[in-house]
């Protein structure tokens, strides 16, 4: 069934959204949140599990230190308070994903609360989300249902259970309800994960590819009248997983929210699931705050104490937040807010810095990224940094151009050939022969027939339009087989018709 | 190897772990002998009808290749032989809550009838380490739950004193394979007093380690807090001997403790009480307490103070609370560790008889078929505990409980440097009598689940026969957290001197269980139960 929705402008002007995110980030470390068996992504199913892991008889859990560190970080990087100790709790229910049928969890003692989030929206604001709190626990199996329609557990003959995945290491990060946002809610939502996103990959706590599920994140949305105070009935949307998805989940959960509100029925708290292809959601099971899970403390680990010399230790090595990074290197590279977006987009900024580092001037760098190496990335279908150019390659061409030795158009074609693996450019510039030609000579030869060739040409640049050059020197740099300096080119040109450039 | 005859064997089945293990060093003896002597044991007297039915599993073939494989080592002497284990080759069994490689592991229950481990739990890796054959695993209580271990799914252990009585429990079974000379050592584990009160009843000796001395890793968890693994054994220095084998700190369990083990045999050698302060629990004695056990104890107590030992008396005022609050932390805990057994990966399923298959119908109508009664009871009681707006009320205020039963404890240690009490209120119960009784069934461990309360250590040992009914009677010592050695200490001082009244050791009275193989020392021995008046 379909759900009625209004259009967005039309629940924008009778209802204020508010908004929550619960976004579980799944951590790198080397092996799982309590066993030593590996916290690999994509393998066999069931080979990366042990018996802690399959919740054999007997088993208990070990805290595994890094997964700690990287919540620490996380906390530290949202701002949050670190606890001084806190403790998991095991959530109890019965589902064939989870092998001991609860999940060690934290619940009432987080390791890290209280912290905020500013996030950047495209109008230049700076909106700050509230967070609430950041804990940690550990991810299920995988099920797989089998013999129904669509992989959906409705209808299924029977499901397959995978529990390389039970085990990893999550950090949940919980919002608090995030208000005001108004018609930029599913802006901010994407940028609210995206900024968590960034953050977790800043960390290197996290391989954050939201495609593998290492970022995932549920969208809690209600609706209220403008002007009320008390929160409308929410609705949580699982398993987002992709930016695009969190910004049209929380719109299209907005313009359901309203249409059900405009037909005087009360919203019904549930979880819903997000449909790619039809860009909607689909009800899910009906959840109240009464879900019991029996929370209490786990018995058979110890609390987790820790040290604020420890803290301390660990918030000395937090790289630069990546928002104070992007407004350092926009100071100091001096582009416009454009230009920087620009090349934040196209995925560049960690290129271009370490091409200025290998001594390319920011503009320089820029050109090069920007003008030439993102149009192949993106013809060859891979991100910008994929394709293997070094900057070493970059400093190293862009020099040949500046002391004209080849052209622009040859640096391009030397920089084809060393994506196909050529050789140096100082290797394929000698293997092709290529040389700007630098003798006047052949080149005063060649203006001399480009201007013959076009006399009005000749004369509208002595009249003083200067900018009519370029015909003469296309004819020149064509004669030449694009080996002359196109500089060198201009400057005779005028020399030879007496004009001041 | 030469053949033992039949006598031969009888007495080396009844002589301690450290007699055994010091025959075995000076090659008066083979391991194999002793294990053949072992088995040959469990066959005569613990199968049929009327059999002790200690053993739920028989581990012949390991057994036997370990101790040749010991035997091996020592006859060829050098390094290897030096380097060997002092209790190498001294057999063991091991209760079957506890994971094993090559056996398998039921814990007591239909729900994991033919499971195999496939990981050994850390103390059975620590046995192996010492090469102590593995003689087979004992029955229990269905999850350890229980005082008797008659909610065994596979049948009541008997006690070897009495076959129509129980064994106690939930380590029924190890505590008579001992009893009953079918093995000199065993393991135990201890929640609420499941090593200790056997030991009582059956005339052995068991500890439950402080809380962490021993790791968990491979018991099959009840209580997690509670739950400790112990050793089980004839005296006093044998506990020692084998909690200095599994003991230790263990990086798979993290409530196991960092601090190394102190020199518990040492302790249980020093044989001396002299200027000791032992404290007696007023609440712990007296009122509902058979008379038997009262009179048993009150000698020990004369004993040790004239021993040199100091007696006090302290107050445990919190202690009434203890029984209370257990039967909320143990359910609530056993709830969630329980869950896990739900026919999806391992054990027992069973698929239900009508209507569809889906995964909740098939995990009800496995947890429906493969959990006993008492379980289920425990499940339900603990579902309940932890439920959303009970919570406080219950488990909360258990575990407030529990702060003051430590704040006694403490108290009571102030005052004194060991606690006595009787292990348990009464001598073994006929076997039905407790069955649909689950409130006097829990009563029989009301000394013993203080300590797992407060995680502190707690040892029983014979104290003698009640005049009553014959049958033997425990006396617990406790001490403080990481202080285990008082107990062997003071325990092997008590010991002796108790062993003198009676001329040698309290099993000796026991009926011997074969006509084959008569009670050793019964004619020596004095022949009113328990005690010199």
């Amino acid at each position: 069934m379909i759900d009625a929705t209004l259009s967005f402008e039309e629940a924008m002007e009778k209802y204020d959204p508010v908004l929550g995110f619960e976004v579980h980030v799944e951590l790198n470390t080397k092996t799982k949140m309590f066993s030593s068996a590996p916290n690999v992504f994509g393998d066999e199913p069931n080979t990366n599990v042990n018996e802690v892991d399959l919740g054999m008889p007997g088993v208990l859990p070990v805290v595994n230190r890094t997964a700690i560190e990287s919540s620490i970080k996380i906390g530290l990087a949202l701002n949050c308070k670190i606890a001084e100790t806190c403790r998991f709790a095991r959530k109890n229910y019965f589902y064939p994903d989870t092998p001991k049928n609860f999940q060690t969890s934290q619940y009432d003692e987080p390791i890290a609360y209280d912290g905020h989030l500013d996030i950047e929206l495209s109008d230049g604001t700076v909106f700050r989300v509230e967070i609430e709190r950041a804990h940690m626990e550990e991810d299920a199996g995988k099920l797989t249902h089998m013999g129904g329609a669509a992989g959906r557990i409705q209808g299924a003959d029977y499901s397959l259970v995978d529990y390389n995945r039970s085990g990893v290491p999550l950090v949940e990060i919980v919002t608090k309800p995030i208000q005001g946002a108004g018609s930029r809610a599913p802006e901010l939502a994407k940028a609210y994960v995206a900024a968590v996103r960034e953050i977790v990959k800043n960390l290197g706590v996290s391989d954050a590819k939201m495609e593998r599920g290492n970022v995932r994140c549920d969208a809690n949305v209600s609706l209220r009248p403008h002007g009320r105070e008390r929160f409308g009935i929410r609705s949580e949307t699982k398993n987002v997983n992709s930016l695009r998805a969190v910004e049209h989940a929380v719109r299209y959960e907005i313009q359901r929210h309203a249409a059900v509100l405009d037909s005087g029925e009360p919203v019904i708290q549930e979880t819903r699931h997000w449909h790619e292809d039809t860009r909607s959601t689909t009800s899910g099971r009906a959840k109240s705050d009464a879900d019991d899970y029996r929370y209490f403390p786990e018995p058979d680990l110890v609390p987790i104490v820790a040290s604020r010399e420890w803290v301390e230790e660990l918030r000395a090595t937090l790289p630069e937040p990546p928002a104070e990074r992007r407004k350092r290197l926009q100071a100091d590279w001096g582009y416009s807010d454009l230009e920087f977006r620009d090349v934040v987009n196209a995925g560049v900024m960690d290129e271009i810095e370490e091409t200025i580092a290998a001594g390319a001037t920011a503009t320089v760098a820029r050109k090069w990224w920007m003008g030439e190496i993102v149009g192949r990335a993106k013809n060859a279908d891979v991100d910008p940094g994929q394709l293997g150019v070094k900057a070493e390659t970059i400093v190293e061409l862009n020099k040949m151009v500046e002391a004209g030795k080849i052209n622009n158009k040859m640096a391009a074609e030397v920089l084809d050939g060393v994506l196909t693996g050529e050789g140096t450019p100082a290797e394929i510039v000698e293997k092709r022969g290529l040389a700007v030609v630098s003798d006047d000579g052949p080149l005063l030869e060649a203006i001399d027939a480009a201007l013959a060739a076009q006399p009005g040409v000749a004369d509208k640049i002595r009249g003083g339009k200067v900018q009519a050059i370029g015909a003469i020197v296309g004819g020149v740099m064509k004669a030449t087989r694009g080996q002359a300096d196109a500089n060198r080119v201009r400057e005779l040109i005028l020399e030879k018709l007496g004009v001041q450039a | 190897m030469t053949e033992l005859n039949s006598t031969d064997s009888a007495a080396l089945i009844r002589l301690s772990a450290a007699e055994l293990a010091r025959k075995l060093a000076a090659g008066e003896v083979t391991s194999v002998e002793i294990t053949q002597a072992y088995l040959d044991r469990i066959t005569a007297v613990d199968g049929g009808p009327r059999g002790v039915n200690a053993f739920l599993h028989v581990n012949t073939e390991e057994a036997l290749a370990v101790a040749a494989e010991v035997d091996a080592i020592r006859a060829a002497g050098g390094t290897a032989a030096a380097e060997l284990h002092e209790l190498a080759g001294v057999p063991i069994a091991v209760k079957d809550l506890i994971v094993t490689v090559g056996q398998p592991t039921t814990a007591g229950s239909k729900i994991l009838e033919g499971w195999h481990s496939p990981y050994d739990a850390t103390v059975v890796k620590r046995l192996r380490d010492a090469k102590m054959p593995i003689l087979g695993k004992t029955n229990l209580d269905e999850f350890a739950m229980g005082s008797s271990t008659e909610h065994s799914a596979y049948g009541p252990t008997r006690n070897p004193w009495d076959l129509e009585r129980i064994p106690g429990g939930s380590g029924g079974g190890s505590a008579a394979a001992v009893a009953a000379f079918e093995a000199p050592l065993a393991l135990g584990t201890d929640t609420g007093g499941s090593i200790r009160q056997p030991g009582a009843v059956t005339g052995t000796v068991g500890v439950k380690p402080t809380y962490g001395s021993v790791s968990r890793y491979g018991a099959i968890a009840m209580a997690s807090s509670l739950d400790q693994i112990g050793p089980v054994s004839r005296t006093v220095l044998d506990s020692a001997l084998l909690h200095q084998v599994i003991g230790g700190h263990d990086p798979h369990d993290s409530t196991s403790l960092p601090d190394a083990l102190e020199d518990l045999v040492a302790a249980a050698r020093l044989g001396n009480v002299d200027g000791m302060k032992i404290g007696i629990i007023k609440e712990l004695h007296g009122e509902g307490y058979q008379a038997g056990v009262e009179n048993r104890f009150n000698e020990s107590l004369e004993l040790l103070k004239q021993a040199g030992a100091e007696i006090v008396e302290v107050s445990c005022p919190n202690f009434k609370y203890a029984l209370g609050a257990y039967y909320l932390i143990m359910p609530s805990e056993a709830s969630s560790n329980l869950a896990k057994f739900d026919g999806v990966r391992y054990g027992l399923r069973v698929l239900p008889e009508q209507g569809p298959l889906t995964i909740e119908r098939v995990m009800g109508a496995t947890r429906a078929a493969g959990f006993g009664d008492e379980v289920k009871r425990r499940i339900i009681l603990g579902t309940y505990a932890l439920s959303a707006g009970y919570y406080d009320a219950y488990y909360g205020s258990a575990q407030k409980v529990r702060t003051l039963i430590q704040r006694d404890f403490e108290a009571a240690f102030a005052r004194a440097d060991v606690l006595i009490s009787p292990t348990a209120p009464t001598t073994a119960f006929k076997l039905g009598e407790k069955l649909n009784d689950p409130l006097a069934m829990y009563l029989n461990d009301v000394a013993t689940i203080p300590a797992n309360m407060a995680g502190v250590p707690g040892l029983s040992l014979p104290g003698g026969l009640a005049d009553e009914d014959g049958l033997p009677v425990g006396i617990q010592l406790l001490a403080p957290a990481r202080q285990d050695a008082r107990l062997y200490r003071v325990g092997a001082v008590l010991e002796q001197l108790l062993e003198a009244q009676w001329g040698g050791p309290l099993l000796d009275r026991a009926p011997s269980l074969t006509d084959s193989l008569p009670a050793v020392a019964a004619a020596g021995a004095p022949s009113n139960h328990g005690g010199s008046h």
